[in-house]
């Protein structure tokens, strides 16, 4: 089995704060990896050791099969990433500012021309190539700086938190695009906060808090593992709700203004429930990846 | 280098109002001191003949320029890219080194420098105060002292917190060079401590690097100039490049 990232019981530390305290994974080719977790989970810091910007306090990490100390250059060669920060050229247009990236990568010129006609086009922006980057609004600066990271064909992306401060239809959008680089077989490496950018574009993923994961494993897998298949909520529970809940040794989790119960055979509960208790905030849905990591660990996926 | 590259780009695209300041500010000071103050100071002894003071101060006029631009580039412009632009964590995504990134960025002061130099000879020398063929050695004296600037400068930008601290390396390193480097009077005037002291300054031996050249003096103790120079820069690139390393990788 080919592995394109090899991460080995990963550390780093600052000074005294552990940012990530022995984190392993895998990830083969044509995979689409994710970490998911809160903000401060250390799933930034973790990115940036893989593609080389910081370096590892201790463990080992194979790209390619390659070491990250020795042969950085050549990983980094082969990676796309697209960081969180939109660090694109405001002193450049938006074509200059994907061909000035190309040079970076010895690209010859003529090449690097024709792939950023064709990445203007994959991303919707041919008629915006001579625009300045400071007039474009957040979605299309995302999705620029997406086309920047595949300026160099690379056999592996990696991408932290891409749509973290975008609306809605921007990040329909960016995820169209991802899942149609996925769908070529490009080998994606993303973190994220959003269960839904997770369970939607990962193949796998691991669930990271406190720079330890948690869990690995497939997002339809986690929540069946550890949640079930639905869950019930309860906007403000009465008090009564609360102690029945309890008596009834069903488990739940309380979030003060939110009640989550875990119900197997959800149907029947429900009905019981919402019958005796609920004056309309009262829902069955569906689990998701948020509910596994809230049974986890006590806490929301975002606070 | 292709970081040099990326910033030529950039200054193609504002050259126009790039153009102006090495052209016009150098105009104003030669008008300002040496027609306001010229006719009050007269001329100046220098190696043993007597020059008009306007011809006095303009290759000092170009040192100073020459230090401006470099210094200049690589504190404001650099801090800007790497701190606010994010520009040089961009780079790092990619085969670039952070040595290669900063390299590229001094180069390009220095290459600054070297054009606003060019610039300001189109115009002064129609004032006929600048001796050829021997002038034409301020160009590459322009890149050399801009390599020196560069560095030193880039070596701030490596520990200023924020963009407002700048104001103390301007205030302290800058400016003084500017008034105290025999930059618009001799040295010679000033007290013997404190003309030994100006012999710190990288700006001193630049302007005395300038004059010769600019007004035809060749001597071999000039090498001794281009030395300090070069040395200066010898321990300010090193430095520079390390404390950036230390400031980008976390």
């Amino acid at each position: 089995m080919e592995y394109v990232i090899e991460a080995e019981n990963i550390r780093k530390s600052f000074g005294s704060l552990i940012a990530v305290d022995g984190i392993s994974f895998n990830v083969r080719k044509g995979e689409s990896f994710g970490l998911l977790g809160p903000n401060g989970a250390g799933k930034t810091t973790t990115i940036r050791m893989i593609y080389g910007f910081s370096p590892m306090t201790a463990g080992s990490l194979r790209i390619f099969g390659l070491d990250i100390g020795n042969d950085w250059r050549q990983i980094k060669g082969r990676i796309g990433i697209c960081q969180q920060e939109n660090s694109l050229d405001p002193d450049l247009s938006v074509q200059q500012n994907l061909e000035v990236f190309a040079r970076y990568f010895d690209i010859p010129k003529k090449e690097a021309k024709e792939r950023t006609r064709s990445l203007l086009r994959f991303i919707s922006m041919e008629h915006r190539k001579d625009d300045r980057v400071t007039a474009l609004s957040g979605g299309l600066m995302r999705r620029l700086v997406i086309a920047r990271a595949l300026i160099n064909n690379p056999d592996l992306m990696i991408l932290d938190e891409p749509t973290t401060g975008l609306d809605p239809q921007s990040r329909h959008q960016v995820w169209e695009r991802l899942e149609e680089l996925k769908s070529r077989g490009l080998t994606i490496l993303l973190t994220t906060h959003y269960m839904e950018e997770a369970a939607r574009l990962c193949d796998r993923l691991v669930i990271v808090d406190h720079g330890k994961i948690l869990v690995e494993g497939k997002p339809g897998e986690l929540i069946k593992r550890y949640v079930g298949r639905e869950v019930m909520e309860v906007t403000e529970p009465s008090e009564e709700l609360l102690r029945w809940v309890q008596s009834e040794k069903l488990e739940h989790e309380n979030l003060g203004h939110r009640l989550i119960i875990y119900c197997k055979e959800g149907e029947e509960l429900f009905r019981t429930i919402s019958h005796r208790f609920c004056t309309g905030g009262c829902d069955l849905r569906l689990a998701t990846l948020e509910d596994v990591f809230l049974k986890l660990t006590g806490r929301d996926l975002r606070e | 280098m292709k970081v040099w590259q990326r910033n030529m780009t950039v200054y193609q695209k504002i050259w126009k109002i790039n153009f102006l300041p090495p052209l016009l500010e150098p105009l104003f000071y030669l008008f300002a001191f040496g027609a306001g103050l010229g006719a009050l100071v007269g001329s100046i002894m220098y190696e043993g003949s007597a020059i008009s003071y306007i011809g006095y101060i303009a290759p000092a006029l170009v040192s100073i320029n020459i230090m401006y631009n470099a210094f200049f580039e690589n504190t404001f412009a650099s801090f800007v890219r790497m701190y606010y632009q994010k520009t040089f964590d961009a780079m790092l995504a990619t085969p670039l080194s952070i040595e290669e990134i900063i390299t590229g960025e001094i180069v390009w002061g220095a290459t600054k420098s070297v054009i606003a130099t060019a610039i300001m000879l189109l115009v002064i020398s129609f004032f006929g105060i600048i001796h050829y063929p021997a002038g034409f050695l301020l160009l590459p004296l322009a890149f050399v002292g801009g390599m020196a600037f560069g560095s030193v400068a880039m070596f701030f930008t490596a520990i200023m917190p924020s963009i407002d601290s700048f104001n103390l390396p301007m205030f302290l390193f800058i400016t003084p060079m500017f008034l105290f480097s025999g930059t618009f009077f001799p040295l010679e005037n000033l007290p013997l401590w404190a003309q030994k002291a100006a012999l710190i300054f990288p700006l001193t031996h630049l302007v005395k690097l300038c004059r010769a050249v600019g007004l035809g003096y060749l001597d071999a103790r000039l090498l001794l100039n281009v030395l300090y120079l070069i040395v200066f820069c010898a321990v300010f690139f090193p430095l520079a490049l390390h404390r950036m390393h230390k400031r980008l990788i976390k």
